[in-house]
C-alpha cells in the first residue's frame, strides 16, 4: 500500500508541554515520540454517516429549547472540513460542544456563576456533504473565566472533533472569533505556533448571514492530507 | 497549488462529557444520542469477549479524572469496519470505543469488547488508542497490545520499533474473574514507566 496520510505537521500544532498552560507540565509525555509507519491499523478509522444523527443535532439553538428559545446572539457557524491539497472531506463527523451566551457550560464541573440558560444544552454535530461543508445554526458562546492565572478569561470559543478519512486524521480544536481581544492573553490560544493561530479564527460573513435572523461566520478546518509520494494511477 | 497547511490541534478541555458522551455522563436525557461508548462490541458479535480497564495517571502519580480514551480496533478475523479494509468486517461490529474517566469508581476506562485478530501478517493483536484530556494540547497515539500473545508480540514489527526496556507499557495484563476477561491497562503521562507514545 503506498497511499499514506501526512504526518502531523509540527510547525501547526502546539506542544505537549506549554508551561504558560499550566496543566500541561505533569500531563505531556516527556520522552520523544516513536515514529512508526502506517498500517492497515492507522490508514482505516471509524465512519459515522447520517445514520448517527438525530433531526436537531446541527441545530443547537432548538436541540435544547424547553418552553423558548435560548437567550444571546443567534449564529450560522458553517466552512469545509479541507485535507491539505484542499479537497473537501465528505461525509465526515463534526462534533461540537460550546458554553452558552454567558459563557457557563452545562457540565457539572463548571462553577462559574454564570446564568445556565434551560432552553440551550451545547453540544451538536452534524455529518459533512459531498464537498465537505458542514453547517451548524447555534448562540454565539460567552467568554468565561477558568483557574490557570489570577483574572484568566478564555476568549469565546466553540469545541470541534473531527475524524477525516482515517484514525490518524483524528482533530481535536477549538474555533474563535475574529477580533478577541483575550487572544493575546489565552495560553491555549498562545500554545499554537505563532503563524499558525489564525487559522483557528473564524470568519465573519456578509454571504452567510441571513437577514432579520443570524449572524454567519465560516470556519475551515484543514486535516492531514496524503504524502507526497503518493503514487496515482 | 499551494498547500493548505493544518489547524491546530487544541485542548479537549475539561467540559467535553456532555458533548462527546453525553449517555455516559448523564447529560440531556438523551436529546443527543452519543456515538459509542464502553459497549463497543454488542452480544450478537463473533469473538471472545474480553473487558479492557485501566487509569490513566500524570506525572506526579495521580488519577487523571478528565481524560478520554478511544479505541479503534479489529473485528474477531482481524478486518476493519473501513472501505479501506478490502476483506469487510461484520456488519454488527464497528471497532469503535470511547471512555472519559469521569464516572467510575477510582477514575477507570471500562471497554467490554472482543479480542481483535491479526489485522496483518507480522501483526499481533492489538487495538489502537488515542488520549485527550484537559492539559493535553494534542492527543496522543498509542497501543494496547496483550500479555497473553507472547509469541506474537515477539513478532510484531510496531513492537519491535519500541525499545525492549518500554515494550511492557503497551502490553495489557490478563486476569481471569468469575465475569471473564479482563485486560489491565494502565497510562502513565510521565515517569519511570511512562506510556509509548507514538508518531504516525
Ligand atoms: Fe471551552
Amino acid at each position: 500500500m503506498t497511499d499514506s496520510f501526512a504526518p502531523r505537521d509540527w510547525s501547526s500544532h502546539p506542544r505537549y508541554i506549554e508551561p504558560i498552560y499550566r496543566s500541561t507540565p505533569l500531563r505531556g509525555p516527556t520522552k520523544p515520540l516513536i515514529p512508526i509507519r502506517q498500517s492497515l491499523s492507522e490508514l482505516t478509522g471509524p465512519v459515522y454517516g447520517q445514520d448517527c444523527l438525530g433531526p436537531l443535532d446541527a441545530d443547537l439553538t432548538r436541540n435544547g429549547m424547553k418552553s423558548a428559545e435560548p437567550l444571546g446572539e443567534r449564529i450560522i457557524v458553517t466552512g469545509r472540513i479541507l485535507d491539505e491539497d484542499s479537497r473537501g472531506i465528505a461525509n465526515t463527523l463534526v462534533e461540537v460542544w460550546q458554553a452558552n451566551s454567558s459563557g457557563r457550560y452545562i457540565h457539572v464541573v463548571d462553577q462559574h456563576p454564570a446564568p445556565l440558560d434551560p432552553n440551550f444544552f451545547g453540544g451538536g454535530r452534524c455529518v459533512t456533504d459531498a464537498h465537505g461543508r458542514y453547517r451548524f445554526m447555534t448562540i454565539k458562546p460567552g467568554a468565561y473565566p477558568w483557574g490557570n492565572h489570577p483574572n484568566a478569561w478564555r476568549p469565546q470559543h466553540i469545541h470541534f472533533s473531527l475524524f477525516g478519512p482515517s484514525f490518524v486524521t483524528r482533530l481535536v480544536t477549538q474555533m474563535y472569533f475574529p477580533g478577541d481581544p483575550l487572544f493575546a492573553l489565552d495560553p491555549i490560544y498562545q500554545s499554537a505556533p505563532a503563524a499558525a493561530r489564525e487559522r483557528m479564527v473564524a470568519k465573519f460573513s456578509i454571504d452567510v448571514t441571513e437577514p432579520d435572523f443570524a449572524l454567519g461566520y465560516v470556519f475551515d478546518i484543514v486535516l492531514r492530507g496524503h504524502n507526497a509520494t503518493r503514487m496515482g494511477h | 497549488m499551494a498547500k493548505l497547511q493544518q489547524t491546530p490541534s487544541q485542548t479537549v478541555g475539561p467540559y467535553f462529557a456532555y458533548g462527546l458522551l453525553p449517555q455516559q455522563y448523564n447529560y440531556g436525557d438523551g436529546l443527543l444520542k452519543e456515538i459509542a461508548s464502553g459497549q463497543v462490541a454488542g452480544a450478537d458479535v463473533p469473538g471472545n469477549r474480553i473487558r479492557i480497564e485501566g487509569q490513566v495517571f500524570d506525572g506526579a502519580g495521580k488519577v487523571i479524572t478528565d481524560a478520554m480514551i478511544e479505541i479503534w480496533q479489529a473485528d474477531h478475523l482481524g478486518r476493519y469496519a473501513h472501505p479501506r479494509d478490502p476483506r469487510g468486517s461484520n456488519a454488527n461490529f464497528k471497532g469503535f470505543g470511547r471512555f472519559g474517566t469521569g464516572t467510575e469508581a477510582d477514575n477507570k476506562f471500562v471497554f467490554d469488547t472482543i479480542k481483535p485478530g491479526v489485522v496483518e501478517p507480522g501483526a499481533a493483536p492489538h487495538i489502537n488508542v488515542i488520549l485527550l484530556m484537559r492539559g493535553m494540547l494534542l492527543h496522543t497515539f498509542t497501543r494496547i497490545y496483550f500479555a497473553d500473545e507472547t509469541e506474537a508480540n515477539a513478532k510484531d514489527t510496531i513492537l519491535a520499533q519500541v525499545p525492549a526496556e518500554r515494550r511492557d507499557t503497551l502490553i495489557a495484563t490478563r486476569t481471569d474473574t468469575a465475569s471473564g476477561m479482563v485486560y489491565r491497562f494502565d497510562i502513565h503521562m510521565q515517569g519511570p514507566r511512562e506510556t509509548v507514545f507514538f508518531d504516525v
